[in-house]
C-alpha cells in the first residue's frame, strides 16, 4: 500500500479519522477519494455506501452461515467433549461429578489402554507401502500412456466406495473358502489359513484393505502435484540427456515435496485413528482393537463417557504433537526449481 | 489492520450462539412422581403415543402395525406409532439427554437404576405389580418403573435328526457328556458340532443367561453384586465359560470363527450342517421358520437345557428381556400405560414369539413343551441387584452382556491369543473384585 504524491494532502487531512476509514482510503484508490474530499463538509451528509455500517457487517453476514455451522458442529461439541473429560459422566444421567484429571491419569497409568497403539504400527507400515505405490502409479500415469484415464479411474475408484461396504466386501473376501482362497486355488496354492484368525494375520489383512482403499486418494494428490510441473522442465531435462529416473529424482520429487509431507501427516494421524475397517470387519476382536474402537467401547459399552472423552482428547493432542514435530523436522519451504 | 469494534461484535455473536446452543444440550430431569396409571375407561383415553423398539424387522414388515390395530379395537382413540431403532442402546441413550425419547420405550442398560425416577413414570407399587415376573428389576424405593416385555429360558438349540444320527438321544447331563455328544456328531456325521457366531458376537452374550440354570439358583445374578470372584472354582460363570472354552479347544466349533454369519447359521442348523448353538428360547420359532421356508422339517429343531443337573433334574432360569417403561415427559401417560399393559397381557406376542409371558399365571409357550414334559424346573431369576451388578461390570470393563470377553475366551481357547484359561479367569476375577470394591465404596 503505497501512497502516491498527489494524495499527500489527503493523508494529512485524514489524521483525524479512524484507522479503518484510512484503510479504505488506501484500498479504494486515491483519485476518487480526492474528488469526494473536495466537495467539502457536505460529504458528511451524503454518506456513501462504502461508509455505511451495513457494509461493515456485510462480510459477517456472508460468514454467518458457515460460522454458525462450524461452531455448532465442531467447536461446541469439542468444547463439551473437553468438559466431559473432567467428569465421571455415564452418558445418560442428568448428574455428573467433576473428577479433575482422574480420567487422564487413568489413561496414562493403565498400560492396556495405551497398548492398542501397537496395532497402529501395522497401519503405519501399510501407509508407507500405500504412499510408495501411489507415488509409483502417479509418476507412471503422469507420462503419456495408453489408457491413462482408464487406469486413473481404476486406481481412484476404491476411495469412492463407502467404508462400510468395503468392510463387508472384504469380509467375504477373507472368509474360509472365500474369494481370496479361491483365487489362490486357481494358482495351485491351497491356503488353509483363517486370514482374520490370529492377531498378526488379521491386522495385516485389515491394513491391506486400508491400503486398497486409500491408495487412490494419495494417488490423486500426487498426480495433481506432478501435473502442475511445467512441461518445459521435462523437455529441457530430456535435451540434457536425463532419463526417467533422473527426471523423477531431480524434477518431480522436489516439486511435490509439500504434498508428500502432507501425505505423511495424513498417514500418521490416519493410522493412529483407524476405525471403520476393523470395526466393521472384526469389531476389534482377535487383537485388532484400535484406540478409536477402544474409545467407542468405553463410551457406549461400559458407559464411561468421561474416560472416553479424555481418551479422545489425548488422541487429538498426540496427533497435534506429531504434526508439530513433523513440521519442525521438515519445514514447508517454498519449492524453487529454477 | 485489526478492527476492534467488529472483533468485539463478532465475539459477542459467537458467544451468544454458543450459549444458545449449549442451552439445548442440557435437558434431562423433569417432573417426577406422577404415576402412569392405567385408564379406567378404554373408550375415554385418547392421544398419540410413540413406541420405541429395537425390533426393526417387526416395525418394517407391519407386524407391529397389526398389534396396534388390535389395540385400537379396545382403545379406539389412541394412535400408536412405532420407531424402530437398529442401534437401540446407543441411540436411545443419546436421545435420553433430551425430553423426546418416545412415550413407551425399553429401559436401556446404560441408565443407572437410581436415575429411573428422573426418566420414567412410576407404574405402581411393587405390590400392585407383583403379578408380573421380574418386577424387582426396576423397583426403586417401593415403586416399579418398568414391566418386562417377556422372559426367556436359555439352552442349546440343536438339530434332533443330526444328534440322533450321531447316536445321542438323551439330553447330556454334564458338560463332559455334552462334549462327548458333540464329538459323536463330528465323528459320525461330519457336521460342525457347535457354531459360536463369533463374528456377530451377540450370540456369545446368550451364554451369560445360563447363570442361575447351572446351580438352580434364583439368586445367582444377585450374588454377583460384590467382590465375589465370579470365575472362581465352582462358580456358575466358570462352568459356563469353561464349557465354551472346552468346546473350542477340542476343535468342536466352526473352523474360522472370525467370519461367521448369523443369518446363514439358521439355515445351516435347520439343514443339519451345524449340531447346536447356545441361544434363548426366542430363537426356536425363527429356526423353525427357516426350516419350513427351505423345505426342511421344523420338527427337527430341538431345545435342550444347559447340561447340568441338580438332584437329578435340569433347571432353567427364566431371565428378563427389556423392561417397558413410560417416559416421564410423556403427555399421554394413560394411553402409554394402556399400551404397556395390553402388550404384555393381551397381545399374544410372547406366545407367538415362543417366549415366556411376563404374566406369572400365563402358561409356558409351545417352544418349551419339551422342557415341561421332561420336568425341567423353571424359576424366575431375581433381578433385584442387576443394576449394582451392571455397575461393577462397567467399572471392571468386562462386559457380562457384551461379546468382547467371550471373543477373547475363544481366541485363548484356539490359541490365537496368548495365555491359559486359568490366567484368563484369574484376571477376570481380579478385575471384578477390584471394581466391586471401588463401586461399593
Amino acid at each position: 500500500m503505497t501512497q502516491t504524491t498527489d494524495t499527500a494532502p489527503e493523508g494529512a487531512a485524514m489524521t483525524g479519522r479512524s484507522s479503518k476509514d484510512k484503510a479504505k482510503a488506501d484500498t479504494g484508490g486515491s483519485r476518487r477519494h480526492l474528488v469526494k474530499r473536495r466537495r467539502g463538509p457536505a460529504a458528511g451528509r451524503t454518506r456513501s455506501w462504502r461508509d455505511s455500517p451495513l457494509r461493515r457487517i456485510t462480510p459477517w453476514l456472508f460468514l454467518a452461515v458457515p460460522l454458525a455451522l462450524l461452531i455448532t458442529f465442531t467447536y461446541v461439541p469439542v468444547a463439551s467433549m473437553i468438559s466431559y473429560s473432567f467428569t465421571d459422566w455415564d452418558g445418560v444421567s442428568p448428574d455428573r461429578e467433576n473428577v479433575g484429571f482422574d480420567n487422564y491419569v487413568q489413561i496414562f497409568t493403565r498400560p492396556e489402554l495405551l497398548r492398542v497403539f501397537f496395532v497402529s504400527g501395522y497401519y503405519l507400515a501399510a501407509s508407507v507401502v500405500q504412499i510408495v505405490v501411489a507415488l509409483y502409479f502417479a509418476v507412471i500415469l503422469s507420462f503419456n500412456l495408453r489408457f491413462r484415464n482408464f487406469f486413473k479411474g481404476i486406481l481412484f475408484f476404491p476411495y469412492l466406495i463407502n467404508g462400510v461396504a468395503i468392510g463387508f466386501v472384504f469380509l467375504y473376501f477373507f472368509q474360509d473358502g472365500g474369494t481370496l482362497d479361491s483365487v489362490l486355488d486357481w494358482f495351485g496354492v491351497t491356503a488353509d489359513h483363517p486370514w482374520l484368525g490370529d492377531p498378526t494375520s488379521a491386522n495385516i489383512s485389515l491394513a491391506g484393505v486400508s491400503v486398497w482403499r486409500f491408495t487412490g486418494l494419495n494417488f490423486v494428490l500426487f498426480l495433481g502435484a506432478i501435473q502442475s510441473i511445467p512441461g518445459e522442465l521435462y523437455e529441457a531435462a530430456e535435451l540434457d540427456g536425463a532419463g526417467k529416473w533422473q527426471q523423477f529424482r531431480h524434477i518431480i520429487a522436489p516439486s511435490i515435496k509439500p504434498v508428500i509431507s502432507l501425505s505423511a501427516i495424513l498417514a500418521i494421524s490416519g493410522s493412529l485413528s483407524v476405525f471403520e475397517i476393523p470395526y466393521i470387519m472384526t469389531g476389534g476382536a482377535t487383537g485388532t482393537q484400535t484406540f478409536v474402537i477402544q474409545t467407542i467401547k468405553l463410551a457406549f459399552q461400559f458407559n464411561k463417557t468421561g474416560l472416553a472423552s479424555a481418551a479422545a482428547v489425548v488422541l487429538l493432542l498426540i496427533i497435534l504433537l506429531i504434526t508439530w514435530i513433523q513440521r519442525r523436522l521438515v519445514p514447508d519451504d517454498k519449492v524453487d526449481l529454477v | 489492520m485489526g478492527n476492534k469494534k467488529t472483533t468485539a461484535l463478532s465475539g459477542a455473536v459467537l458467544a451468544a450462539v454458543t450459549l444458545a446452543l449449549s442451552a439445548c444440550g442440557g435437558g434431562g430431569g423433569g417432573a417426577t412422581g406422577e404415576v402412569a396409571a392405567p385408564p379406567s375407561d378404554p373408550k375415554d383415553v385418547s392421544g398419540e403415543i410413540k413406541v420405541l423398539t429395537q425390533r426393526t424387522d417387526l416395525a418394517q414388515n407391519g407386524t407391529l402395525e397389526k398389534y396396534a390395530a388390535e389395540f385400537n379395537k379396545i382403545y379406539p382413540k389412541v394412535k400408536v406409532t412405532f420407531d424402530g431403532i437398529t442401534d437401540y442402546e446407543g441411540e436411545v441413550k443419546i436421545r435420553m439427554n433430551t425430553k423426546s425419547y418416545g412415550d413407551v420405550l425399553f429401559i436401556p442398560g446404560a441408565v443407572a437404576k437410581n436415575d429411573y425416577p428422573k426418566f420414567f413414570a412410576p407404574l405402581g407399587t411393587a405390590e400392585e405389580l407383583s403379578k408380573y415376573r421380574f418386577s424387582d428389576k426396576t423397583e426403586v424405593d417401593g415403586k416399579v418403573y418398568g414391566i418386562a416385555q417377556f422372559g426367556t429360558a436359555n439352552g442349546f438349540v440343536y438339530n434332533k435328526a443330526l444328534w440322533k444320527k450321531a447316536g445321542v438321544t438323551a439330553w447330556p447331563k454334564t458338560p463332559q457328556e455334552f462334549i462327548t455328544g458333540l464329538k459323536a456328531v463330528k465323528d459320525k456325521t461330519g457336521a460342525t458340532p457347535y457354531y459360536t457366531n463369533f463374528k456377530d458376537g451377540w450370540p456369545l452374550v446368550q451364554w451369560t443367561a445360563n447363570n442361575g440354570s447351572v446351580g438352580c439358583d434364583a439368586q445367582a445374578s444377585n450374588k454377583l453384586a460384590g467382590p465375589v470372584s465370579p470365575w472362581k472354582e465352582g462358580g456358575e460363570l466358570r462352568t459356563i465359560d469353561g464349557l465354551l472354552h472346552d468346546i473350542v479347544k477340542q476343535g468342536l466349533s466352526e473352523k474360522d470363527p472370525t467370519t461367521t454369519n448369523w443369518e446363514n447359521s439358521k439355515s445351516l442348523l435347520a439343514d443339519g450342517k451345524i449340531g447346536a448353538m447356545m441361544l434363548g428360547s426366542w430363537s426356536i420359532t425363527q429356526m423353525q421358520a427357516v426350516a419350513k421356508d427351505s423345505g426342511l422339517n421344523p420338527e427337527d429343531i430341538g431345545f435342550m437345557p444347559f447340561p447340568v443337573q441338580k438332584d437329578g433334574k435340569f433347571c432353567a432360569a427364566l431371565v428378563s428381556d427389556y423392561q417397558q417403561a413410560v417416559n416421564v415427559h410423556s403427555d399421554n401417560k394413560p394411553a402409554a400405560r394402556a399400551w404397556v399393559d395390553w402388550f404384555t397381557e393381551k397381545s399374544g406376542f410372547a406366545e407367538k414369539e415362543g417366549v415366556v409371558s411376563a404374566v406369572k399365571t400365563a402358561p409356558m409357550p409351545a417352544t418349551l413343551k419339551e422342557f415341561v414334559d421332561n420336568d425341567v424346573i423353571f424359576f424366575d431369576r431375581s433381578e433385584a441387584k442387576t443394576a449394582a451388578v451392571n455397575d461393577i461390570d462397567d467399572a471392571a470393563e468386562i462386559g457380562l452382556n457384551k461379546q468382547d470377553y467371550r471373543q477373547k475366551l475363544i481366541d485363548t481357547a484356539r490359541g490365537a491369543e496368548k495365555g491359559s484359561l486359568e490366567d484368563f479367569f484369574a484376571s477376570l476375577n481380579k478385575r471384578w473384585d477390584e471394581a466391586a470394591k471401588t463401586v461399593g465404596s
